[in-house]
């Protein structure tokens, strides 16, 4: 029951592709900027960016600040996502449930435990999916709702427990999307439930839905395939043949299709019927298993014929074909030994499209890929070689990085060599500046405060100019100078200097309100100088800063890095190493098994041959003899 | 699957004549016991590849880290905050226009220059950001040119020129342009500004 629990998930992913987070309305570009990376397929880059911002968002004071607070939810389900489709299961698994155990509201909950059952069931751990899908509970995002009960059917046929599959997958009403997968896995499941007759209704069923979508169209053929077999095996030859019939001729189940469409006429003892589909089928690719069998069938149905003339030729065409297929199965088995195939999966133009490995099969310098697209077709096979191609992926960014380290040591020895003579001269022309700026905005302080201090008590002396502050000055000094003779010149000269003082006072006085205005605008108008300065005087410590930044405090993260890519690198190399024994192991194991069956079949038409001449020969002796 | 490849063999047989019936069944033996023998290995093949694909996932996750770490190591090199602008694209939400390049100027010098692939402008469909420049600026107010080339629904060439001014302050300066259609009612180019 492999096959239905693949075909489940393809399902499953192609719903969930469409419906995951996107860029509407969005308020983050840094998350923006991992969907672009992720669209296009790229998610090691699109999980580095969204790990980071994610581990960003998390550390900040007050999230709810941050952009990607609108997004978060999304955020945390495309980072399981992006690992998922980075084949990163065990993080992915991870990352969804710290959403499920986070306080998320009811619907997004649900969906969490629906991934996270996706992934167990990916992974075979069937227990862990049905208790995943047991915390799903109350509101559950419609779009969704299809997916996880179609999940929930295919754990339990997984599971052995068809007839609950059968409950579930009998009420689910699904779009077009999953109509032709519900459809045929009800088939499948009421066939492990032991009710043929309802399977084979059911499968009659799926096989005439009507659908354009690839994918539909792919489960509508396998649908007929099975059923026609499954009436085949039942005896049921010509409505077997009918179900074979609407197999599409140049779907991937054809070559089955017609291999077993003539099977059925010729348990019917229809040979000539027989020999239409296995003609057709004899034309095709001659690496495809139902082709060899059919090369075999087509002289068989002769013979049956009594045409054994034409037997005797057919089998020698299957001989010779047999004969190359081994000849091509042995140079595939050398070119793999030789490592050519590995060296065609890395190659850039391989990886193009997403279908990269069936285009592995127009590869001109890769014979083998021919004989390996069953195996290339199994899950865990696909696995091994995409891990195959990520290492790759890992170690050119890896050997990337370290050059990249190179250059930012380049960068920072070369911005030391620039700055180290410049800063010492620098700082000192900045530390006599400095003192200048200081003891200018200390004065200008101090005169902010006594105009604010004379506000409450006028102090008229403190606006006068400085030259009144010498008049006053030399008047107070002859007063001193003057002091208190009675003598008459000396009382005329006090009185004249009192006078001064007086005159003095005066306009101190009387201008007082006038001047301290005027100091005011004065005091006002160095405002934006002293701004400006400050300005100046920050911009001028931060780039004195960030020159220091620019190449002081990098050696040890520089030093570990490396040491971080080596080791990565190391390790990459190893396994790539091992990942690539195993990958050209089970290609040759393949292979061989491949090359095992040819030679037996090769028997098989050398026997053929020979008795079709026995025959033929007894035959044409009995006409001469009557 | 199994035991209707058998049942199929049988038929087969059934109609065969006697020494090819004889050979068949030994091909079967053989067969037989060679698929055992196959399906043997493949179960070992499958737990040695599964048990590589763990060790396959860790160290992506130690790459990952690694990555992270150097685009860290990197922003504070080569882009720290003081002077970091970045220049994002996005298309406006269901615009049909097809991109082919964006070009990018700051204060007149040519900064970024990129002709969009198939994929690429399929991902700003579907709400993708792209940031097209990471670079330096000093604190202050800037010219910004951009020049977007594309082609409309109906295959007609489209090409616009947008000017702005943005002021870099002492954090980073993330701006975001969104593109669209001249027929889509949207602005062709528009700035925001991001936090």
């Amino acid at each position: 029951m492999r096959t239905p629990r693949r075909l489940i998930a393809i399902g499953v992913s192609l719903a969930l592709a469409a419906g995951s987070a996107t860029g509407s309305d969005l308020k983050d570009l840094y998350f923006g900027e991992a969907l672009y990376h992720a669209w296009q397929g790229h998610y090691f880059d699109a999980l580095q960016r969204l790990d980071t911002e994610v581990a960003m968002y998390r550390g900040l004071d007050q999230p709810e600040l941050d952009t990607l607070h609108f997004h978060i939810n999304d955020a945390e389900f495309s980072v399981g996502d992006f690992e998922l489709n980075y084949r990163m299961h065990h993080r992915a698994g991870r990352a969804i449930k710290a959403v499920l155990e986070g306080a998320v509201d009811e619907a997004v909950r649900n969906e969490a435990a629906f991934r996270l059952a996706r992934i167990h069931f990916q992974k075979g751990q069937l227990d862990d999916a049905l208790t995943a899908l047991a915390r799903i509970k109350g509101t559950v995002p419609v779009e969704i709702s299809d997916d996880i009960e179609f999940l929930r059917a295919n754990v339990y046929m997984a599971t052995g427990r068809p007839s609950e599959a059968v409950k579930v997958l009998a009420q689910l009403r699904s779009d077009e999307s999953l109509a032709g997968f519900v459809a045929y896995n009800l088939g499948i499941a009421l066939l492990q439930d032991g009710r043929p007759q309802e399977a084979i209704e059911q499968l009659d069923k799926a096989g005439r839905l009507t659908t354009a979508d690839p994918a539909g169209l792919a489960i509508r053929d396998k649908s007929n395939l099975v059923l026609g077999t499954i009436l085949f095996e039942s005896g049921n030859f010509e409505r077997a043949k009918q179900s074979l019939d609407l197999v599409r001729l140049e779907g991937a189940f054809s070559n089955q299709a017609l291999l077993r469409a003539g099977w059925a006429e010729a348990s019917a003892k229809q040979y000539d019927r027989a020999l239409v589909p296995w003609n057709i089928l004899a034309e095709r690719e001659p690496t495809d298993v139902a082709v060899q069998e059919a090369m075999l069938a087509v002289p068989h149905a002769y013979a049956s014929l009594n045409l054994h003339g034409r037997a005797a030729i057919t089998y020698g065409r299957a001989l010779e074909l047999f004969s190359n297929q081994i000849k091509r199965i042995d140079a595939s088995i050398g070119s793999v030994r030789e490592g050519r195939f590995l060296k065609a999966l890395i190659r850039e133009e391989t990886r193009q499209d997403e279908g990269w490995v069936i285009s592995l099969r127009n590869l001109p310098d890769a014979p083998e890929t021919y004989y390996l697209m069953e195996l290339m077709a199994s899950h865990d096979f696909q696995t091994a070689l995409h891990n195959y191609l990520d290492l790759e992926e890992l170690r050119s960014k890896l050997i990337t990085w370290k050059t990249s380290l190179d250059a930012f040591e380049d960068v920072i020895r070369l911005r030391a060599e620039n700055y180290e003579p410049l800063l010492p001269q620098v700082d000192a022309q900045f530390r006599k500046l400095d003192s200048r700026i200081r003891v200018r905005l200390e004065q200008r302080k101090h005169l902010s405060e006594r105009l604010k201090s004379i506000l409450t008590a006028p102090r008229p002396e403190f606006l006068a100019t400085a030259e009144e502050r010498n008049a006053a000055e030399r008047i107070a000094f002859i007063e001193k100078q003057l002091g208190d003779s009675d003598n008459p010149g000396t009382v005329a000269l006090r009185q004249r200097a009192a006078r001064l003082r007086g005159a003095l006072t005066w306009r101190l006085e009387t201008e007082y309100h006038e001047r301290l205005t005027a100091a005011h605008v004065h005091l006002n108008e160095l405002k934006a100088p002293v701004d400006a300065l400050n300005l100046q005087y920050e911009a001028f410590v931060r780039e004195r800063q960030s020159a220091t930044h620019s190449y002081v405090g990098y050696d040890v993260q520089i030093s570990r890095l490396r040491e971080r890519v080596s080791d990565g690198l190391q390790r990459v190399d190893s396994l790539m190493a091992r990942q690539g024994h195993m990958i050209e192991s089970v290609a040759i194991n393949q292979l061989q098994a491949r090359r095992e069956r040819l030679v037996a079949q090769q028997t098989e038409a050398r026997y053929g041959i020979a008795d079709s001449y026995d025959r033929a020969e007894r035959a044409q002796s009995g006409v001469e003899e009557r | 699957m199994q035991t209707l490849c058998n049942v199929v063999l049988n038929r087969r047989m059934r109609v065969r004549c006697r020494p090819i019936l004889a050979a068949r069944v030994f091909v079967c033996a053989l067969l037989l016991c060679l698929g055992s023998v196959h399906s043997w290995a493949q179960q070992n093949d499958q737990q040695q590849m599964r048990g590589l694909d763990e060790q396959v996932q860790e160290i992506k996750s130690d790459v990952l880290s690694i990555a992270q770490e150097l685009n860290r190591l990197e922003e504070r090199l080569l882009y720290p905050s003081g002077s970091q602008v970045a220049i994002f694209i996005a298309l406006a939400k269901g615009d049909q226009m097809r991109l082919d390049a964006v070009r990018v100027q700051i204060d007149g010098q040519l900064v970024a220059h990129h002709i969009y692939s198939f994929k690429e402008l399929e991902a700003l469909r579907k709400g993708g950001v792209q940031r097209i420049y990471v670079g330096n600026v000093a604190t202050g107010d800037h010219q910004l040119e951009v020049l977007v080339d594309g082609k409309l629904e109906g295959g007609a060439d489209f090409s616009r020129t947008e000017r702005f001014t943005f002021r870099k302050e002492v954090k980073p300066k993330p701006l975001g342009l969104t593109l669209a259609g001249p027929n889509s009612g949207n602005t062709p180019i528009a700035l925001g500004e991001w936090q």
